[in-house]
């Protein structure tokens, strides 16, 4: 039975750190799309350092939350891929489109007009994609699908788009730019740049603020009961205290410079968001309308099944998180190689490394 | 089209574009691994070269292979839900540790990609070894799960409930090691055979030729030996699918009637009406050969599987000859590049490079037939006899909507592809072999 718990810890857990690290490497495309014209190439430059190296890693972790889903909960997963199909089809075309033109913008060996087209592709669906994601996870609980539904638009439109759903991807959206920003700051290349993180990372955070606000509005038209789950549990106000406490904290540490502090705390309100809007309906984890929720522990695969997943789980962390730590590390700023010190690494498609005249370093 | 079949073609579409992203994801890291290994032991810079253009090559591939893999897992939701609700848990043990798998290939990537001049050299080339073991692994797995859905284990199936459940043994089911094997080598033929095939034509231009030589030997060498392989590995599939699914066997053979000394058809155009095979080559007595080790023993035909359970014959027909052919096409080149191997005449006479550009797709189309034999051959089962794929689609309407988006997103990005590779090999004078622009060469 203990390994039903850690099933499910490694579910939440892949969900937090798809948000945190996923999360900031969508908002490192919507800070692109937020910056002028003229400091684009600057950011760009920034952030291919910054996540070229783990950004395939980041997004392992929506791999390792949907095998969970449906190795552990597969009537879970399959009420979810019918009724928010729609969503999920979206944001696997943002996906697609992303990942694709991530690597083609590096990759390209000549460097002509198709930058643009790449760049315009990179940043749209670096906005669909979180946007569609938090349509996707505020439907989950959003009690609008409705296992009755019998036509088109009210059992597969409408399951998400609604006012709450909706305020739920532009929050999303909203977080993942803060969570980017706050993270590059420490990846600046320069003291111009880091300023214009920091200014970024002010602005994301009230456009979380305001779009935070705007989901416990729409909470309220579409009669979701959030006010309830989050100030009217323990847990869940707990959360937001300690969210608001890490704020603060999270700004005098930057006056004190202290990065791997700001890195933390952004990463940290991250997590208590997550808490606060899903402890209190906690094992629900799909809320319909007319109350028949699809509560984790109620649909959860055969004990064995489980046993077999969570040994996996357990298996691959120890593989994966060493190996995950010293690629992080690896490619932290400070250690880069002195070519790439700020100012001198030479653009992609073509750094240094492409000329071939290196002598052999035997 | 209906919804129906727009679902099933959606799957087919996703898949075989994934297959071919797959299967060079995981095989070019094993011919980098080679070409590094070359570059550290001798010192001679045209072997980082190689290794560092093959390295975007990669990048590319995998991102692609990456996204359209996401895409996957969780289009099997968005279009077969209710198979994935109960054969989810079952034979979920692969996907799980492929999860793992496919997370260690991208950190390794991410290692070896932006690893140059950063770690120590044999660190270095050890995680490009891990992108390919990983990479394999994830291939070897993703196999195993097909093949429980051919060859279905580790459940009792009462009363339409699926009982007693051991993924365990789902994983191991009796289709696995075969239908690897089988996946594997055609991985590194194929991927061997469309490599080599393009530095060929390279060499045949007279460009950058010590460059162009030195990837298409190793590309060609591993390409060979799985394709001098592969028609074993074959042998291996043909009498396991014989005894597992016999529907599937006589649908690829174009089999129709139960019989001993049964015949081998060659080509030809099956007629189900009439179940008789038109205009092939017919070989009396070498399918009870091929399937029994005799020429007289009784290979089970269409005629002997209800009609409801009987896959399309012609599609699987067809698919299977085209494999075969191009299977025996690259095994004959194969054999050709170890002759002039042996004669110690490294392959530089026209000709014989010009089979190679000619066999450049011959893999893919390869892959391509062989998963269409055993999916089309499978139907009308999602689940071999358990779970009819009709049965498993989901209830929404307009799949056939999201069919044609989806052709439409992977035809370009197949375009884009084609064309980002092509600039790749454009600029191999400028970016990564520059001997014939300069005067002095290393």
């Amino acid at each position: 039975m203990i390994m039903q718990y850690v099933v499910i810890v490694y579910l939440w857990l892949a969900i937090l750190l798809y948000l945190v690290l996923g999360g900031a490497d969508f908002g490192a495309g919507i800070i692109e799309l937020v910056t002028t014209s003229r400091n684009k190439p600057g950011v760009r430059k920034t952030l291919y350092q910054a996540i070229g190296p783990v950004w395939e890693a980041n997004h392992m972790w929506l791999i390792i939350a949907i095998v969970i889903l449906f190795a552990g909960f597969p009537e879970i997963y399959s009420q979810i891929s019918v009724h928010l199909h729609i969503p999920l089809l979206i944001m696997l075309m943002g996906i697609i489109a992303r990942g694709t033109a991530f690597a083609f913008r590096h990759y390209d060996a000549v460097q002509d007009d198709m930058q643009h087209w790449y760049n315009h592709i990179f940043v749209s669906s670096s906005f669909i994609t979180p946007l569609f994601l938090g349509i996707i996870a505020g439907s989950t609980f959003s009690g609008k699908i409705n296992l009755e539904a019998d036509g088109f638009l009210s059992a597969y439109v409408f399951s998400w788009l609604n006012w709450f759903s909706v305020t739920v991807g532009l929050f999303t959206v909203a977080l993942c730019g803060y969570l980017a920003s706050v993270y590059l700051i420490g990846e600046a290349n320069s003291e111009q740049d880091k300023r214009r993180f920091i200014r970024t990372a002010k602005e994301m955070n009230i456009a979380s603020v305001i779009f935070g606000g705007l989901v416990f509005l729409a909470a309220a038209i579409d009669g979701v009961p959030l006010v309830q789950w989050v100030f009217g549990d323990p847990v869940g106000l707990g959360s937001v205290i300690a969210a608001t406490l890490s704020l603060g904290l999270l700004w005098s540490s930057l006056r004190k410079g202290k990065l791997n502090a700001l890195r933390f705390h952004a990463g940290f309100q991250a997590a208590m968001i997550l808490l606060a809007a899903n402890y209190a309906r906690f094992p629900d984890f799909i809320i319909v309308k007319g109350g028949n929720n699809f509560s984790l522990f109620d649909h959860i695969a055969p004990a064995n099944v489980i046993a077999a997943l969570g040994v996996a789980l357990l298996i691959g962390s120890v593989l994966i998180l060493p190996a995950l730590f010293y690629l992080f590390y690896s490619f932290e700023k400070g250690l880069r190689t002195p070519s790439e010190k700020p100012g001198t690494i030479s653009p992609p498609p073509v750094p240094s490394h492409h000329v071939p005249s290196d002598p052999p370093s035997e | 089209m209906n919804d129906f079949l727009a679902a099933r073609s959606q799957m087919a579409l996703s898949l075989g574009f994934h297959i071919v992203y797959a299967c060079i994801g995981m095989v070019m890291p094993f011919f980098m691994a080679v070409s590094h290994y070359r570059w550290l032991r001798t010192g001679d810079i045209i072997y980082k070269n190689i290794t560092k253009a093959w390295s975007k090559g990669v990048a590319i591939f995998f991102a692609t292979g990456a996204v359209s893999g996401t895409m996957l897992s969780f289009e099997l939701g968005l279009l077969w839900p209710t198979f994935m609700k109960h054969a989810g848990p079952i034979f979920s043990m692969p996907f799980s540790l492929e999860g793992t798998a496919f997370f260690i290939e991208a950190i390794a990537l991410g290692f070896f990609l932006y690893g140059w001049d950063r770690f120590n050299r044999w660190f270095h080339w050890f995680t490009g070894v891990v992108v390919g073991i990983s990479g394999l692994a994830s291939g070897i797995l993703v196999s195993a799960a097909n093949a429980w859905m051919n060859s279905p284990a580790g459940f009792d199936f009462v009363h339409g409930e699926y009982l007693n459940i051991d993924p365990i043994k789902a994983m191991f089911n009796d289709a696995w090691l075969f239908q690897a094997l089988h996946m594997t080598l055609a991985a590194f033929a194929a991927t061997g055979f469309a490599v080599a095939g393009v530095h060929a034509l390279m060499i045949l231009k007279k460009k950058n030729i010590r460059f162009h030589t030195e990837a298409f030997k190793i590309a060609a060498i591993f390409g060979g030996i799985a394709s001098v392989l592969q028609p074993i590995s074959g042998d291996f599939s043909a009498k396991d699918i014989a005894r597992r699914q016999p529907a599937k066997l006589a649908a690829m053979e174009s089999h129709f009637h139960t019989g001993k000394s049964a015949p081998l058809y060659i080509g030809g155009i099956p007629d189900k009406k009439n179940k008789k095979v038109d205009y092939a080559i017919v070989i009396p007595g070498m399918l009870s050969f091929l399937v029994h080790g005799n020429f007289t023993d009784e290979v089970k035909g269409l005629d002997a599987i209800p009609e409801e359970d009987q896959p399309p014959v012609a599609i699987t027909h067809y698919a299977f000859q085209i494999m075969v052919g191009m299977g025996i096409f690259m095994m004959l080149v194969s054999l050709l590049l170890f002759i002039s191997r042996w004669k110690r005449k490294w392959p530089k006479q026209k000709w014989f490079l010009r089979f190679f550009v000619i066999a450049t797709p011959a893999g893919f189309i390869a892959v391509e037939a062989g998963w269409t034999v055993t999916e089309v051959g499978r139907q009308p089962w999602i689940i071999q006899g358990i779970m009819r794929t009709a049965d498993a689609v989901t209830p929404m309407p307009g799949i056939v909507y999201s069919f044609y988006l989806f052709s439409l997103i992977y035809l370009s990005l197949t375009v884009a592809i084609v064309f980002l590779l092509s600039r790749q090999i454009k600029m191999v004078p400028v970016l990564y072999d520059t001997s014939n622009l300069t005067a002095q060469p290393e």
